[in-house]
């Protein structure tokens, strides 16, 4: 529950490149201004942001507010799940008047899976790390992509332990160094190539820097129906920040190179973006929401699996991060479509459509009686 | 030979081999019996194996009601060489053995009455498949036990079609390998022994089930929504025959649509973070494993203790830890499931000791964990779960369910501030909201050790322990909610404390202390944790109680003596352990070599120290 302490999730420290930009509502100065499900942007915030000033989460939190304004979500209408880690405590942050679950280390992917099944109704937003998500709970995120459970994945990434100070996570590049100098040997483990691997629906790579490019993304993911996997790069200040991290602002500013430029645009809006023809790839999302992938340097076509990886593995070659929608597949079949569930949440469902009458006890005591059929 | 025939009382035990098919035999001898309306239990000793290893089945048919393991055998049925030796040299003088004649064995005493069956033989005109004659001859034991101890023809054949009835040629081959080892009995034996087996009146109306199957028919007359599960033996026929029945019964008839939801996880930690996730959003959720899953979740359960979030969480014990013993039964995880996890965790545990309990405890313990807020535990065993029991017919359930303190907007709408974590009553036990509640208020943030009446961020000291200490408030609320113990206090000195798949052992040492040892018990049958008011009052009332367990550690005895201190000299531990289900004998004797029991034989009027 929100403590109704005014909320600014980007800390006082935050660098000036990853201050998020001003969005359309506050340009014309409305901080009151209504969404379409009238409700102002202050009614995303949450309790004011403990980790430390400048810390990359505090701008994701930022662009997850703002997108959910945006998208018109309803509050009550979310869960927001994590697990242990600097990330997992970002829930507070935001959606205040959303219930929230910050469990145990690397287990938020089952916890999500219950909360899913028990109401195909909220939309669930998951925040993990890269320790949460690539080491202790590599094999939960695995099932939960495996069963394209409905869930916005967000794993802000900076292949280092924060909250138990700097030691590498199974995301840090090979040759990366520590604060205090100790070298990584180890191959990294790329969240969004494992994800494509196991036929992930919508798997997106940004950086918390770009608003521009992770806020469109966002809205997409709370979309999309299945599995949404969003890497956000995301530089710890503290631990990371440093010359010999890949994971540095100063690194990641030089290394990235999207993929495209992206719009998106909701089914409740009409849709008035206006592309040149064959500079853009449109992806129809299930709900009849579109994202606008304006092409940068080459044709890149997020619908093909293949092409997906090839270009992560490519850009890792060349040193570089890829970021943008990597790929995109809005028609798999989500886990509650494959469980046959009645449209009824089963959290709400009453006594009398769940215990059967006493005439099927009857059938099934009588069949225990001579062994028949039992 | 002139025997005084012993009717109604023996026991059976078939040596064979893992994956034979005897399965389907030793089924229509159990059933035949029963429906011959004498009491009978059957035990299934098996390998952790698919094919290959040795297996027991023991049948115990009993006139009194006993049906308890009992240690010796009276008849055994050879059908595995690799263990035929072993097998002959355990039975005793009197003993009767079947031996399939293909099957060499050492020199048997004479003083054992030896039936030797030319099965093979028998099997040649019956079909010249050898894999169906592979599984069919055990269908020859049936006929020669049949004749042998005068099993009723039509019950054996009622039992043949109900299982078999519905596979016409499968039915018809078994019915005639029935008939040869019948006929080549009657044919060839002059019967040397005592036992025989006559019609009587004990199991009319009665039903056969396993424990397992019990829990889950519970389980869904419970109104449960979401299980999870990843398959461990003994628990895993729990969970399927749970969907067998959920498929069957819970299918919207319309749409065809589930009214439930089963996932198959990667791992125990996953069932139970699936359970917890779904019990925080509303639906009553239960996982099913056993001891090594309950270690797998322990972060996860005391997660659910302090977050307070119903879960119900089955344990089917076996002997443990590790593998090596998977399949054989144990009473081992007492301690480590009451208080599971780190920090101070305490949990209420429930044991089933009849398949009527694990019934009557499946509907139940939603009902708890949703009122108390907070993982429950239903502690059965392997003995208990796989094995069939008899029973009379299980109730309807009839009381409606209990979802317990939660708000909804209706609620809500009406008060000036909800707090998650606030004792409002003076029970212990705060309300909540689920997920999807409309009105902001209901909205809150649940994480573990961090956090005060709010529900917000703490880590003040006083908070914490604020809050543990009414968490223990909370543990007094649910003395007075679990299952009260069934006592039995006739005014003895002497008591017995048991608890689980050990009360049919206990009630058969009962009645041999009193009959060969003129040592006249009381008996409290403990179905829950915490002890309700009804275990202090019965121990304050006996000088000397013994604590029958399946466990080395006395398990049960230490919470005992920790929980009345005062009286912590009057427990004496009886404990089996070694792997096999608990006897009346071990029982009743380990009792006699208390040194206090010739003092008790005057039950009552005696003060022991």
């Amino acid at each position: 529950m929100s403590d109704g302490t005014p909320k600014t999730p980007a800390g006082p420290g935050v660098k000036a490149d990853v201050i998020p930009e001003a969005t359309p509502a506050a340009k014309v100065g409305a901080a009151a201004a209504r969404n379409r499900v009238g409700l102002t942007r202050a009614d995303y915030d949450g309790s004011k942001s403990t980790l430390c000033p400048g810390c990359g989460h505090n701008a994701i939190t930022a662009a997850i507010i703002q997108a959910a304004f945006e998208s018109g979500v309803q509050p009550h209408e979310v869960a927001k799940l994590s697990g242990i880690g600097c990330s997992s405590k970002t829930p507070a942050y935001f959606l205040g008047h959303s219930h929230g679950f910050n469990a145990v280390h690397g287990r938020m992917p089952s916890i999500a899976t219950g909360v899913r099944v028990a109401n195909q109704k909220l939309l669930l937003i998951g925040i993990s790390g890269d320790g949460d998500t690539a080491s202790i709970g590599l094999g939960q995120f695995c099932h939960l992509v495996r069963r394209n459970v409905p869930v916005v994945y967000i794993i802000e990434n900076n292949g280092v332990y924060g909250l138990t100070k700097g030691q590498f996570s199974a995301t840090a590049d090979v040759g990366s160094t520590t604060k205090g100098g100790s070298v990584n040997e180890f191959m990294p483990i790329d969240c969004c190539a494992l994800a494509i691997e196991l036929g992930c629906g919508f798997v997106a790579r940004s950086f918390s820097g770009d608003l521009k490019q992770l806020r469109p993304l966002l809205k997409a993911a709370f979309a999309h129906r299945g599995t949404a996997v969003l890497d956000v790069i995301s530089p710890c200040v503290t631990f990371a920040d440093h010359e010999g991290s890949s994971k540095s602002y100063a690194y990641v500013k030089e290394h990235d190179a999207p993929l495209h430029d992206i719009e998106y645009v909701p089914y409740f809006e009409d849709i008035t973006v206006d592309y040149e023809p064959g500079t853009t790839r449109d992806v129809q999302m299930p709900d009849g929401s579109h994202i606008y992938l304006k092409k940068l340097a080459a044709d890149y076509d997020p619908t093909s699996r293949e092409r997906a990886l090839a270009s992560i593995h490519e850009a890792r070659g060349e040193q570089k991060l890829i970021t943008g929608l990597l790929y995109a597949e809005p028609t798999l079949q989500a886990f509650e479509d494959e469980l046959e569930l009645v449209g009824t949440p089963l959290a709400a469902l009453t006594q009398e459509q769940v215990r059967p009458p006493k005439s099927v006890l009857d059938t099934v005591m009588e069949q225990l009686k001579t062994g028949k059929g039992a | 030979m002139d025997l005084e025939p012993i009717v109604n009382d023996f026991s059976i035990q078939v040596a064979t081999v893992n994956g034979s098919g005897s399965q389907t035999a030793n089924t229509v001898l159990l059933r035949a019996l029963f429906q011959m309306g004498i009491p009978v239990s059957g035990k299934n000793l098996f390998p952790s194996n698919i094919a290959g290893l040795p297996t027991w089945f023991t049948i115990r048919a009993n006139q009194d009601g006993y049906i308890a393991r009992r240690k010796e055998n009276d008849i055994l049925v050879v059908m595995n060489p690799e263990t035929a030796a072993d097998d002959v040299a355990a039975m005793g003088p009197g003993a009767v053995i079947v031996l399939n004649d293909s099957i060499k064995v050492p020199a048997i005493a004479e003083d054992r009455i030896v039936y030797p069956v030319p099965m093979a033989k028998l099997m040649e005109p019956i079909t010249t498949d050898v894999k169906l004659r592979r599984l069919v001859v055990n269908m020859i034991y049936v006929g020669v036990l049949g004749e042998l101890l005068g099993l009723a023809e039509d019950e054996v054949e009622r039992v043949l079609d109900a299982q078999l009835g519905h596979k016409p040629k499968a039915l018809a081959l078994n019915h005639a390998a029935v008939r040869a080892g019948w006929e080549y009995a009657h044919a060839h034996f002059e019967k040397r022994h005592p036992f025989r087996a006559a019609r009587m009146n004990a199991t009319q109306g009665k039903i056969l089930i396993d424990g397992n199957a019990a829990g889950a028919l519970g389980s869904l007359f419970g109104g449960v929504t979401v299980v999870t599960w990843y398959p461990i033996t003994p628990s895993s026929s729990l969970v399927e025959s749970l969907i067998g029945y959920l498929d069957r019964f819970r299918k919207d008839p319309a749409t065809g649509k589930a009214t439930y939801a089963v996932v198959q996880a990667e791992d125990e930690i996953a069932a139970i973070g699936m359970v917890l996730g779904a019990g925080w959003a509303g639906a009553r959720a239960m996982t099913s494993t056993s001891g090594p899953g309950i270690s797998l979740m322990s972060e996860f359960t005391g997660y659910g203790y302090y977050a307070e979030i119903p879960a119900v969480i089955w344990d089917i014990q076996r002997v443990g830890p590790s593998t090596g013993l998977p399949t054989r039964t144990a009473q081992g995880d007492v301690l480590f499931a009451h208080l599971s996890s780190h920090g101070d965790t305490k949990h209420p545990i429930l044991f089933p000791s009849s398949v009527r309990d694990c019934y009557d405890f499946g509907v139940q313990a939603f009902d708890l964990a949703e009122r108390l807020q907070t993982p429950v535990f239903v502690l059965s065993d392997l003995d208990l779960g796989m094995n069939n029991w008899m029973s009379d017919p299980f109730p309807y359930p009839d009381k409606p369910w209990d979802r317990g303190k939660v708000l909804g907007d209706s609620e809500l709408k009406s008060m000036a501030k909800f707090e998650r974590y606030r004792d409002v009553d003076g029970d212990g036990i705060p309300f909540r909201t689920l997920p999807g509640t409309h009105d902001p208020k209901g909205a809150y943030f649940t994480r573990g050790s961090g956090h005060d009446e709010g529900a917000r961020y703490t880590e003040k000291p006083d908070d914490y322990r604020r809050v543990m200490d009414r968490l223990s408030a909370k543990f007094e609320t649910a003395r007075t909610l679990v299952p009260p113990p069934v006592v039995d206090d006739q005014g003895c000195a002497a008591g017995i404390i048991a608890y689980g798949s050990s009360h049919w052992a206990v009630v058969e040492a009962r009645d041999q202390l009193r009959n060969e040892a003129d040592v006249k018990t009381d008996y409290l049958l403990l179905k829950a944790l915490p002890f309700s008011d009804a275990v202090a009052a019965f121990v304050r009332r006996h000088e000397r109680i013994y604590v029958v367990e399946q466990n080395r550690d006395a398990q049960m005895t230490s919470l005992l003596k920790i929980e009345y201190p005062e009286h912590a000299a009057r427990f004496r531990p009886v404990l089996h352990y070694d792997g096999l289900p608990i006897d009346a004998r071990s029982v009743s004797t380990g009792i006699k070599s208390d040194a206090a029991v010739g003092a008790l034989a005057a039950a009552g009027e005696v003060v022991i120290r």
